[in-house]
């Protein structure tokens, strides 16, 4: 009911129309929410990364609730589950209100709270020492989220180039490879997919809407409601699987087979569009050659999915083509050949023609926002290749867990760790061994935070941040359909003893002799001055959170369009010898997944709505609504085992980890041979007093991690599980 | 009495199960819009799974107070509390005049009242009728991210509500109780 329609429906049924609030407001002990006085300030949320604009709202000076901004294209006016609890990480009781330093007290360590001051002398000589003895590059920076920013920016101008992030190697890395080995471009963040206006989506084991990315659950609606033909990929029966008109409920580990067999049905029966592969790509007739070996016959047989379903869905892709999207995925670390798969998905993407066009994958465009003068960095003696070693040619960004390998022994490459916002143990895949290694080598170890979660016991310093809700961060200036400008401006006073990302960045910097590096007081001087370089300023932002700016390029390719791919060839690259100089197949191969071993189950794992990972398990808001994971069972595994709902097991993988105890779920949403959970509990730091060892983390239970030797994405599909009754 | 004649208002809210994602962004956005205290909710989200692997059908539903045109709770409240507000099918509690009975509690067919306000008063949905009188919709359909929820005045007839149900299958919960609910769930 927008107001308008209300107006004129007041007009005809008068006792239900507008009344001024004071005439209903409830008597004095209960006043209506919104009776008081309200206020609201822009932010960006900071509850996932997909950085929703929205409006912080206040009533007399109390907070009230987060809202979204309407007119943003990434929430489209509404916050999701998670952004509209933001709230709750404001008013979490558990989170870390002041400094924290590691000291040994009668032979037993503890953290003992300290003033800033003293916080920020020790980071600084634990950080001079390290640089003086043996190199500033020797400093490695693990980070996540917007505030990571600052830190990069600190390290960068102190000489480290080794920088890490869960969001490549345990996420985005291979789909961002493969999409840019093909096309030149990865698909970027938010997805460049133009689901609103596709005809047919096809997602390969992608839960939208269990996995809350707003745009995209919103842009996935509108396509529902417009009768798109959604196909989905995946053994669970997800929510978006009960959406679909096609549910393939794959074996899992087989989407290659599957993608290679559609690839054959399209070049068989020539339905691929022919005009844009002439025009566009290159390598065509040996992709032709290649899946001329595999029919959906053949990939039957590995994926479970018949012949007939397997033609049946690439006609209705082609059908629609090219307003086909093949969704390429966010979180993409399966089975350790992901860029091969994320390369297929993209190759079928090509073939239906679908890149930079209306219904697949549009051109992306963000504003021209100047960087601030800062003098050039140092140039750093060794970046994150060096804990490569050689391995991984095609990564971009460092892979956090070769990063952690290469900071373990006394001669270990890394001597020290600056962590922002990455709760390693539970964010890469059994890594807690290798960390404790690594934490008992390392010289020196800060952590900033805005929760005391699991990785700041193994600091030397703690440093608390405060939430998003009371800081300044970058502009979000995002690759979009329209690009605009979002600002982030702190709602509240920092609460307890919390500073912001770049004040402590910057108090750092000052004591490590970069002064030049950090010429203003104020991260909103910075802001400010980027603003004026494009006719806006901070107070405007202040006041309007977003603003938009005209598109300087094309949405779309046009109708024949000479267009050139940033690839070497200049062309969509179908065959790649960038990849096949590097020693990689050119072109995707199917790799069969692991057997599973008898009396063990596929350990299948993913999102819930309410949670972000692991970050926001302890908001006592979201906590209200999902405070645990359970364990899916399939009726036919649940009798085996005797096992029944709400009963709780331990799971023990295939070398022997058991994990806490977890309540079954007995559903017929799982395949019998496969149990799932969602991702993000089972925390180990008892100062998360809400989520403290509360559910399981699936992590802990990966402890075959292959690596995907393109570009180090760690597989964490490759788990089996068995049941553990004895409860405890 | 029929309750209906004195009724001028009808409101509804209508809810897409097709595009329902069980999110509950709805459930958040209730506590914090109303200032819901730890532990309760005014609304929540039922998962239902029919089929056997892989013939298998889902439904989510946000449920909540169906804000029933003939109101066993607002009959059977000894006080008065429970009534409905002005002249529409929106049931509200007064917490002055509530004495914590339960009664009404007994009376709901659909569970949707919440044991106990701290402050002494059973307490539940209002539609957000303090938003409702200033033309805006539930914090809840405001907030949707799937805009699978929706809200309007039943009697008219060109109301999106009016028109879903017309063009739509749909069903309410419980119908057979006569208590004439006023949340519809399209099918």
């Amino acid at each position: 009911m927008k107001r308008r329609d209300f107006l004129k429906l007041s007009a005809t049924f008068g006792a239900g129309g507008a009344l001024p609030l004071g005439l209903i407001s409830g008597c004095a002990e209960h006043p209506l929410p919104g009776s008081g006085r309200v206020t609201r300030t822009p932010t960006v949320c900071d509850m996932c990364f997909w950085k929703c604009a929205g409006w912080v709202v206040q009533e007399d000076g109390e907070p009230w609730k987060v809202v979204g901004h309407a007119g943003d294209l990434h929430s489209g006016g509404r916050l999701c589950t998670r952004g509209t609890g933001g709230i709750g990480a404001y008013l979490d009781p558990d989170r870390l209100r002041r400094p924290l330093v590691r000291v040994e007290d009668h032979g037993r360590q503890r953290f003992k709270e300290v003033s800033w001051e003293e916080a920020l002398d020790t980071v600084a000589h634990g950080l001079k020492r390290v640089a003086e003895r043996h190199g500033a590059d020797r400093v490695a920076l693990f980070s996540h989220g917007a505030g990571g920013h600052h830190f990069k920016h600190l390290l960068r101008a102190f000489g480290s180039g080794s920088f890490a992030a869960p969001s490549y190697a345990q996420c985005r890395g291979p789909r961002e490879v493969g999409f840019q080995l093909t096309f030149g471009e990865g698909v970027g963040s938010p997805d460049r997919t133009d689901m609103a206006h596709s005809r047919c989506i096809v997602l390969i084991g992608s839960h939208i809407g269990e996995n809350l990315h707003n745009g995209q659950v919103q842009t996935l609606t509108e396509a529902l409601y417009r009768e798109v033909t959604l196909i989905t990929v995946d053994p669970r029966f997800s929510v978006v699987a009960s959406k679909s008109r096609y549910w393939l409920p794959i074996k899992p580990g087989t989407d290659l087979a599957l993608l290679l067999a559609w690839m054959h049905v399209l070049i068989d029966e020539e339905l691929y569009d022919r005009d844009y592969i002439q025009r566009y790509a290159t390598g065509f007739e040996p992709l032709a050659e290649h899946v001329r070996q595999f029919p959906p016959e053949w990939a039957y047989l590995e994926t479970g999915i018949a012949p007939q379903t397997i033609r049946e869905t690439a006609r209705e892709m082609a059908r629609a083509a090219p307003a086909t999207l093949v969704h390429p995925g966010r979180h993409t670390t399966w089975w350790g050949d992901d860029t091969q798969r994320a390369r297929a998905i993209a190759i079928l993407n090509a073939l239906l023609g679908s890149w930079g066009r209306k219904g697949g994958l549009y051109l992306q465009e963000r504003v021209d926002l100047p960087k601030y003068p800062y003098p050039p960095y140092p140039k750093p003696k060794s970046t994150f290749k060096a804990a490569h070693r050689g391995r991984f040619p095609l990564a971009e960004a460092g892979v956090s867990n070769a990063l952690v390998e290469a900071s373990i022994g006394r001669d270990a490459h890394y001597k020290a760790w600056v962590v922002y916002g990455t709760n390693l143990p539970v964010t890469i895949p059994g890594v807690r061994p290798l960390l404790k290694a690594a934490i008992d080598s390392l010289d020196f170890v800060v952590v900033i935070d805005t929760m005391p979660a699991e990785i700041t016991g193994y600091a030397d310093v703690v440093l608390p941040e405060c939430t998003y809700l009371e800081r300044y961060d970058e502009l979000r200036n995002a690759p979009e359909r329209r690009p605009s400008l979002a600002l982030r401006m702190p709602a509240f006073a920092p609460r307890h003893e919390t500073k912001p990302g770049w004040w402590i960045a910057r108090e750092i910097g000052l004591r490590l002799g970069l002064d030049r590096y950090f010429p203003w007081k104020d991260y909103a001087e910075v802001l400010d001055w980027q603003l004026r370089k494009v006719g806006s300023s901070l107070e405007e932002m202040q006041r309007i959170g977003l603003k938009h700016f005209p598109r300087q390029t094309p949405l779309y390719l046009a109708e024949g369009e000479d267009y050139p791919f940033a690839t070497p060839s200049g062309k969509i690259e179908l065959y790649s010898r960038t990849l096949a100089q590097a020693g990689f197949d050119p072109m995707p191969r199917y790799t069969p997944p692991p057997e599973r071993p008898a009396g063990y189950y596929h350990l299948n794992y993913g999102r819930m709505p309410a949670h972000t990972f692991s970050r926001t398990t302890n908001n006592p808001l979201l906590f209200q609504l999902a405070p645990e994971n359970v364990l899916w069972v399939n009726p036919i595994t649940a009798e085996q085992w005797g096992l029944r709902t709400g009963q709780r097991v331990r799971l023990k993988n295939q070398d022997g980890v058991v994990s806490l105890p977890i309540r079954v779920r007995v559903t017929e949403r799982i395949r019998p041979d496969s149990v799932f959970m969602a991702h993000g509990f089972g925390h180990r730091s008892p100062r998360l007093r809400l989520t403290f060892q509360v559910g399981v983390d699936d992590s802990a239970l990966m402890t075959h991690v292959p690596l995907d030797p393109i570009m180090g994405a760690t597989a964490m599909r490759a788990n089996f599980v068995t049941f553990v009754k004895a409860d405890a | 009495m029929d309750a209906r004649k004195a009724m001028t208002v009808r409101y509804a809210m209508v809810i897409d199960t097709r595009t329902c994602i069980g999110c509950g962004d709805c459930v958040v956005a209730c506590k914090t819009e109303n200032k819901v205290p730890a532990g309760l909710n005014r609304d929540w989200v039922v998962e239902l799974t029919e089929g056997t692997y892989p013939n298998l059908r889902t439904e989510f539903r946000s449920e909540r107070c169906n804000h029933c045109s003939h109101a066993t709770c607002v009959y059977m409240c000894p006080t008065g509390a429970s009534h409905h507000w002005r002249d529409t099918n929106i049931v509200l509690v007064d917490p002055a005049k509530c004495t914590g009975c339960k009664a009404c509690i007994a009376a709901c067919p659909y569970d949707a009242r919440l044991i106990m306000h701290p402050q002494g008063y059973i307490d539940k949905c209002t539609f957000c009728h303090h938003r409702v009188a200033k033309g805006l919709d539930p914090a809840c359909v405001a907030t949707c991210p799937t805009r699978c929820m929706h809200f309007g005045v039943l009697d008219d007839p060109d109301s999106r509500v009016s028109r879903l149900l017309r063009t739509r299958k749909w069903k309410t919960l419980q119908p057979e109780t006569g208590n004439e609910p006023n949340v519809y769930y399209l099918l």
